[in-house]
């Protein structure tokens, strides 16, 4: 490793890359690196990387991320790990091309040992309902054409409803309630130790937190914007952790989160890859339940998954994941859009299979139904519904 | 004690101590000393963060201080509390000539004071600062995240009726996280931060042995070996090598020094803890069996 001057202005041009990267690496991380490496042997590799991913790092999620900037801007390219021999080291970074292209010609390095692995192979999706094979590609949301998207919008940011909200642990002073031993005594004291007047507290209210488990599989095509939009709306105002699923799940909460709905969408497109896949239900609900399930699923959440139940899975897997997510969530909501067509009947194998492990069964085909979804959302009963 | 010298020294001191860690966890510990800053450890649950703090406590001959996160903890149950019955007692106890005024400052002076974990780790006269622990910060809520922040940005805490109490000690701070939610990111911004991965099979082995002795060599590396394998597999709760250790322990207690499917089955429950898992895994026993006897 170097040492002196030209190790402050490396690891100044390393605290960009991974700034460019996503990673949180500002001036105060940078003052803290700079000192950790005053403790630490610089000719121990091991040392100053588990020492600059000690300061730099602070999710998990950003471990590989910090991995592969380190190997690209400290280490001499490894050639086992190019060639994939290193399991769980990618050798891509989340660049954006452009910036991709810049720190390819500062290193002196081949410009596709920068970009993201982009799967260059786009295929065709079926007409049919479901695809046969797992389509890994990518959708640009522009291409679908919504005259009402923006009127939509309007209406769903507007929605006068609010979730409704749930007893927490924490309390707070009010009229009635039970009786607040502190504020009492406290008072009491000052009058010569007379209790003289009671004072009271009861459990703060909190919103629900509401969990979106949405399907933009193939035969979900038709609703994926609109969805999209209805879940950056709810974003907006309520404590919402959003997920996609076609044939993976894929968070998308902090994708969401950007104030723009067009910058939202076209990252949520971005970063979901099988957009309009196949659909396995099952598989999606078990990732979830295994991946996220203990993360997400505190304080009373409301599940809400938004399925066509066109699935190409196993519905006994599917039956025995949604008793279990049905167990953590304070309500299980199952929206299907087919249901607002005329004559429309649960009867597709995934839908039999779910129907009677879900709490409600809504529809979703237009404005009007999320709106009743809104209203069911801010009526909702304290106490668990009786299964 | 004194202070670790070096990544070297720490990752010894932890070995004496039985903590079989990796080389990153020591240069973090070791950073955050340095450093002085506080050390976010995040990891599944059962990898041993708790573990680490307490480790690191006895290695620097320090006290430790632990505060059990819960939803709703506050104040009164994380700083202090007024003893709000002795007071009242005091207070009524007073004679007739004696002055009031002098009477209420007496009953808000220190003694009076219910000194909760957060206050004792800053306002300590400890020779050598004690190791403060926040265990399971993902169980509190924002409100105490918030609170939190503040006060491990200037090891301070204001009493209205006493004052402010800054520490002359700041105690090394420990906090963990098993992710069940998302911790601000102010809050880490001011950490440093390590991820306690899964152990690898000769790592858990060496765990076994140091902290189940009990366990027979042969055993020890089956049951590793074992719940290795069952990582791998598809679970609602994968086992942690707290679970291990657990296994190891009740097998050796049974006075096994291998184990079989007859075995294994008996005492699954040491290792899985949900009833979709075990249905799942029994009928596969034999060949996990087989296999973890191969390891």
């Amino acid at each position: 490793m170097p040492e002196g001057p030209d190790l402050l202005s490396r690891l100044g041009a390393f605290a960009r890359l991974l700034h460019d990267a996503g990673l949180e690496a500002g001036p105060r991380r940078l003052t803290d690196a700079t000192r950790a490496l005053t403790f630490v042997d610089l000719k121990k590799e091991p040392d100053f990387r588990n020492a600059l991913r000690a300061v730099f790092v602070s999710r998990k999620e950003d471990l590989p991320t910090f991995e592969a900037a380190f190997d690209i801007f400290w280490a001499p390219p490894d050639p086992r790990a190019a060639a994939g021999v290193i399991p769980g080291r990618p050798r891509s970074l989340p660049l954006s091309p452009e910036r991709a292209k810049a720190w390819a010609n500062a290193l002196g390095l081949n410009s596709s040992q920068m970009d993201r692995d982009q799967d260059p192979r786009t295929v065709p999706a079926t007409s049919s309902g479901y695809s046969a094979e797992e389509l890994l590609r990518q959708k640009d949301f522009d291409s679908m054409t919504w005259q009402e998207t923006e009127q939509v919008r309007r209406l769903l940011e507007a929605a006068p409803w609010r979730v409704a909200e749930r007893r927490t642990r924490r309390l707070r002073s009010a009229r009635s309630g039970h009786i607040d031993l502190r504020r009492s005594a406290r008072h009491a004291i000052r009058s010569s130790g007379e209790l003289v007047q009671l004072f009271r507290r009861k459990p703060r209210m909190r919103r629900r937190p509401i969990v979106l488990v949405c399907d933009v599989s193939g035969s979900m095509e038709r609703y994926s914007r609109l969805l999209m939009i209805f879940a950056h709306a709810i974003a907006r105002r309520e404590d919402l952790e959003a997920f996609v699923f076609s044939t993976r799940l894929t968070r998308i909460t902090r994708l969401l989160r950007q104030r723009d709905i067009d910058r939202a969408l076209t990252s949520v497109s971005k970063g979901v890859r099988d957009f309009s896949g196949g659909t396995r239900i099952g598989d999606a609900l078990a990732d979830f339940n295994r991946r996220w399930a203990r993360r997400v699923l505190g304080h009373g959440a409301v599940v809400i998954i938004v399925s066509d139940g066109w699935d190409r899975g196993d519905p006994d897997q599917l039956t025995a994941e949604l008793i279990h997510l049905r167990r953590s969530a304070h309500r299980l909501i199952w929206l299907n859009p087919l249901l607002g067509s005329e004559g429309y009947q649960p009867l597709t194998r995934g839908m039999a299979a779910a129907l009677p492990y879900c709490d409600d069964f809504l529809a979703a085909h237009n404005v009007q139904a999320l709106d009743d979804l809104g209203r069911m959302l801010a009526k909702l009963d304290s106490r668990p519904v009786r299964r | 004690m004194t202070a670790p010298a070096s990544i070297d020294d720490v990752e010894r001191r932890l070995r004496e101590r039985r903590y079989i860690g990796d080389r990153g966890l020591a240069t973090s510990i070791f950073l955050a000393l340095k450093l002085e800053k506080p050390l976010f450890i995040e990891g599944e649950a059962g990898v041993g963060k708790t573990e680490a703090a307490k480790v690191m406590a006895e290695v620097l001959g320090a006290r430790l201080i632990r505060l059990q996160c819960y939803e709703g903890i506050d104040l009164a149950h994380a700083v202090y509390e007024w003893n709000y019955p002795r007071q009242l007692l005091h207070i009524r106890l007073l004679g007739e000539g004696e002055d009031r005024r002098t009477a209420e400052r007496e009953i808000f002076s220190p003694e009076f004071l219910l000194r909760r974990p957060l206050l004792d780790a800053i306002d300590n006269d400890d020779a050598t600062p004690p190791v403060l622990l926040i265990d399971e910060i993902d169980r509190s809520d924002e409100e105490f995240e918030a609170f939190l922040l503040e006060l491990l940005s200037d090891f301070q805490v204001s009493i209205p009726e006493i004052g402010t109490i800054k520490a002359k000690n700041p105690p090394f701070v420990v906090i963990t996280s098993n992710r069940t939610r998302e911790v601000h990111d102010a809050l880490k911004r001011r950490c440093l931060y390590h991820w306690i991965d899964y152990p690898n099979l000769e790592k858990e082995v060496e765990i076994v042995r140091a902290r189940a002795p009990e366990a027979a060599d042969g055993l020890a590396r089956e049951v590793a070996a074992l719940v290795q394998g069952l990582r791998g597999m598809e679970l609602y709760k994968v086992p942690g090598v707290a679970e291990t250790l657990d296994w190891a322990r009740s097998l050796a207690a049974l006075g096994a020094t291998r184990i079989d499917a007859q075995l294994v089955d008996a005492t699954l429950g040491s290792a899985l803890k949900y009833q979709e898992d075990l249905e799942r895994i029994r009928d596969q026993v034999p060949a996990l069996v087989e296999k973890a006897r191969g390891a």
